[in-house]
């Protein structure tokens, strides 16, 4: 009786959800509210939690309640805790949470939100949402080790290196190009420079709290930098009002890309107490409040979305990143739909801490589906604003030129109304001189943001405050990654290069230490310095790029785990994590050739620098450079980037020729050869 | 107050209680701190002649392993 009453509900479930998703995809006309976005991504969720999720850990992967964990097995009460499942979502959801949801989303909708949505949708339940439980699942089952720690002994050493040699290219470039959106939100801003500085001193002061003071006092130390962080923003706004004090803290953007390379070096180097982790902690507790605040704001103001379902940008032609829907809207919606980053988590300190078997549906599945929420409420912030406005915030000056009339002439051109008053009053509105060509998608999710939640606080004045308090935030959580992945790219080079010199391995050298850090950041610098002086914007290059290595990592992640589904014997689930390895592989594969190949001038990487080269030639400059030397700089970078296009390729054929040949093998083997730790039960509670 | 309106009272007292700790607990895990009291009963327990470490000596351990190998954070 109870099952048919349940099964009743599910189905009036999943028809209420179709309702929604239909309303969303047929609409056509002036404008949707938001809410019909919202409910049907909640009801996919739910949906797809219940049963896919189900099916997978009950017959794919055979979770067994009775077998105990590593936490269980090896509890220290401290990296090796049975941890409270509720708990636990809170710290994972917390580790796999960064800027990529937000800024994907926002660069997509420049082909209206629906393409974006079904993505996002889609993505996470069959492969996002797939990868990080099976990655949990399997780790969990190997002693809690790290992805390229079980790559090297289930598929090769090779493979472990390869992936490796990625997964460091993938550092870098995600550094750059969180860098290169600090430069664009920041840039010419004194009002955002003041408040983003301001958290240097602020976390500096709570880490001498935390050692010094009051000892370990974590949540009390972060509520008075929460309220010192306020305050900053509100003297932030004094100082951008005041003639001689907005010229000290007014920089373009080469200067914050300099600034931002040597903070990365420094901060990377001092004491983990005295900066990151402090900030660490508040960037953590901010990111989980504005989202929380984002998502009851979007309850209760339930916004109207501007931005057409579609736009004439579908064909590949549109100011924001180049190339088609396929294959491009699936890599610049990386981290909302799948990302490969993710994997590293999964594998990383979660499986230490996961109390039951049966608890990975809830960790790695769930936690993802909240990951691609947050996802879909970006996009809803993008799709709020006037498509006019979206546009001239995320062109290219090259594109819409430099002033707010050449801005609204182009924009209109491109069939949305748009004054160059609707211009000049949104950037009075949030307390800036200008709010053109600032990609990046930060400053726009930040517009978004404030017109949101300016419904839920009304007043004079309050949407300024709101942009600089969302420009803040993910300041604030790109500045911690900046230093965090620095060290970690650190430790990777010591330990590739230590792997030939063994001496460079040794942490605890200072000098290896400089100069692994030194390699690091000179890395993720010359692609951030590159970004800041590319007249076409940076992100253009930076986040297709970006977008192409997560999938890969991705794709890596599901080679992997496909590999190991064969060595179990469980052939018959091979299609769960296969089929979004094979989709993930033909996107980044086709992505990657276009960037490098296309003749597509605003696309592929060679056919630019083969048309700058022939200029070059006949001594001439072509715009958007002014000098020989800024043409040549041009041909360069274009040759790098598309050397890396091709290394990020190379990696995952690689991965996949070593991964076939490890199916191959335990094909042949009538045992499962799988490598897991033996079973023993869990303690009974 | 009737005994029965007073035990429901301090049955929801209990519920507040425990849920402030969980928040707590979460909090805390999210930065990477796990249950203080959590590792000194494990100490206690397994280990009964081996010293616990402080608060503060936890904490500073906790926070120097949380970024000794660098956690990784995601895009």
């Amino acid at each position: 009786m109870k099952s048919v009453a349940a099964k009743l509900g599910w189905a009036a479930f999943a028809a209420f959800g179709a309702a929604c998703l239909a309303v969303v995809a047929l609409h056509r006309g002036e404008s949707i509210n938001a809410m019909w976005l919202v409910a049907a991504s909640l009801s996919v969720f739910f949906i797809g939690y219940r049963f896919y999720g189900r099916f997978i850990g009950a017959a794919a992967l055979r979770l067994d309640p009775t077998r105990a964990t590593p936490a269980q097995r090896r509890n220290d009460g401290l990296d090796y805790v049975p941890t409270d499942r509720y708990v636990l979502f809170g710290h994972h959801f917390a580790a796999i949470a960064g800027a990529g949801p937000l800024v994907g989303p926002v660069l997509a909708a420049q082909m209206g939100y629906l393409p974006g949505t079904l993505w996002i949708l889609v993505g996470v339940i069959f492969a996002g949402a797939v990868q990080d439980f099976v990655i949990l699942f399997l780790s969990v089952r190997r002693d809690a080790r790290s992805l390229g720690d079980m790559i090297r002994s289930e598929i090769g050493s090779a493979a472990g290196w390869v992936a490796m040699v990625g997964t460091l290219t993938i550092m870098l470039i995600l550094l750059a190009v969180l860098a290169l959106i600090v430069v664009k939100a920041l840039a010419i801003s004194p009002w955002g420079t003041f408040t983003v500085m301001a958290t240097l001193p602020i976390a500096v002061f709570m880490g001498i709290y935390l050692r010094l003071l009051r000892p370990g006092r974590v949540l009390e130390v972060s509520a008075i930098g929460l309220v010192l962080l306020l305050l900053s923003i509100w003297l932030g706004g004094v100082i951008a009002a005041d003639a001689d004090w907005s010229k000290v803290f007014t920089f373009s953007g080469v200067q914050l890309a300099w600034m931002l390379i040597g903070y990365g070096f420094v901060a990377s180097v001092l004491p983990v107490w005295l900066l990151l982790a402090p900030r660490d902690y508040l960037s953590t507790f901010l990111k989980i409040g504005t989202v929380s605040l984002l998502a009851l704001a979007i309850f209760l103001v339930r916004p109207e979305l501007k931005l057409p379902p579609l736009t004439r940008f579908i064909d590949g032609s549109g100011p924001v990143f180049a190339g088609s829907l396929f294959p491009f809207l699936f890599i610049t919606i990386a981290c909302g739909s799948v990302s490969g980053f993710h994997a590293l988590v999964s594998s990383g300190t979660t499986p230490k801490m996961l109390d039951n078997e049966a608890n990975a549906r809830f960790i790695g599945y769930g936690g993802m589906l909240m990951e691609s929420f947050v996802a879909i409420m970006a996009l809803v912030a993008a799709s709020v604003l006037e498509p006019g406005v979206y546009f001239s915030m995320n062109s290219p000056a090259a594109a819409i030129g430099p002033t707010v009339e050449s801005a609204a002439q182009v924009i209109s051109g491109w069939g949305f109304s748009l004054t160059p008053e609707m211009l000049t009053q949104t950037a009075k509105d949030i307390g800036e001189s200008s709010i053109l060509s600032r990609a990046g998608g930060a400053p726009t999710l930040a517009v978004g943001m404030a017109q949101i939640l300016r419904g839920l606080i009304p007043g004079a004045g309050m949407m300024a405050f709101w942009y600089h308090y969302a420009i803040l935030f993910e300041a604030l959580f790109i500045l911690t990654t900046i230093d965090a992945g620095t060290r970690i790219g650190r430790f990777m080079i010591q330990d590739l290069v230590g792997a030939a010199y063994a001496p460079f391995r040794r942490t605890e050298s200072w000098t290896a230490n400089l100069v692994a850090t030194a390699l690091c950041v000179a890395g993720w610098g010359y692609f951030l310095y590159q970004g800041a002086i590319d007249p076409l914007g940076g992100v253009n290059t930076l986040w297709p790029l970006f977008g192409i290595a997560n999938q890969m990592l991705a794709a890596l992640a599901l080679i992997f785990a496909s590999v190991v589904l064969i060595k179990m014997k469980r052939e018959r689930y091979l299609w769960v994590t296969a089929v979004p390895m094979i989709w993930l592989l033909v996107c980044t594969l086709t992505a990657g050739w276009q960037k490098v190949f296309s003749d597509n001038v605003k696309l592929g990487f060679l056919a630019h620098a083969h048309k700058f080269g022939e200029a070059l030639g006949q001594n001439q400059v072509l715009a958007p450079a002014k000098s020989i030397a800024e043409m040549q700089r041009i041909v360069q970078n274009d040759y790098v980037d598309a050397a890396l296009a091709l290394l990020f390729m190379t990696v995952v054929v690689l991965t996949l020729l070593f991964g076939a040949r490890a199916a191959w093998k335990a094909r042949r083997s009538e045992q499962p050869t799988a490598l897991e730790a033996p079973y023993v039960a869990a303690p009974v509670r | 107050m009737s005994p029965r309106l007073s035990a429901s009272f301090s049955l929801a007292i209990d519920w507040l209680r425990l849920f402030a700790r969980k928040l707590e607990q979460t909090a805390h895990l999210a930065v990477g701190i796990p249950d203080y009291e959590g590792y000194v009963a494990h100490r206690r327990a397994h280990h009964p002649h081996e010293p616990v470490m402080t608060y503060e000596e936890f904490f500073r351990e906790r926070l120097d392993s949380r970024y000794r190998k660098g956690s990784s954070r995601c895009c």
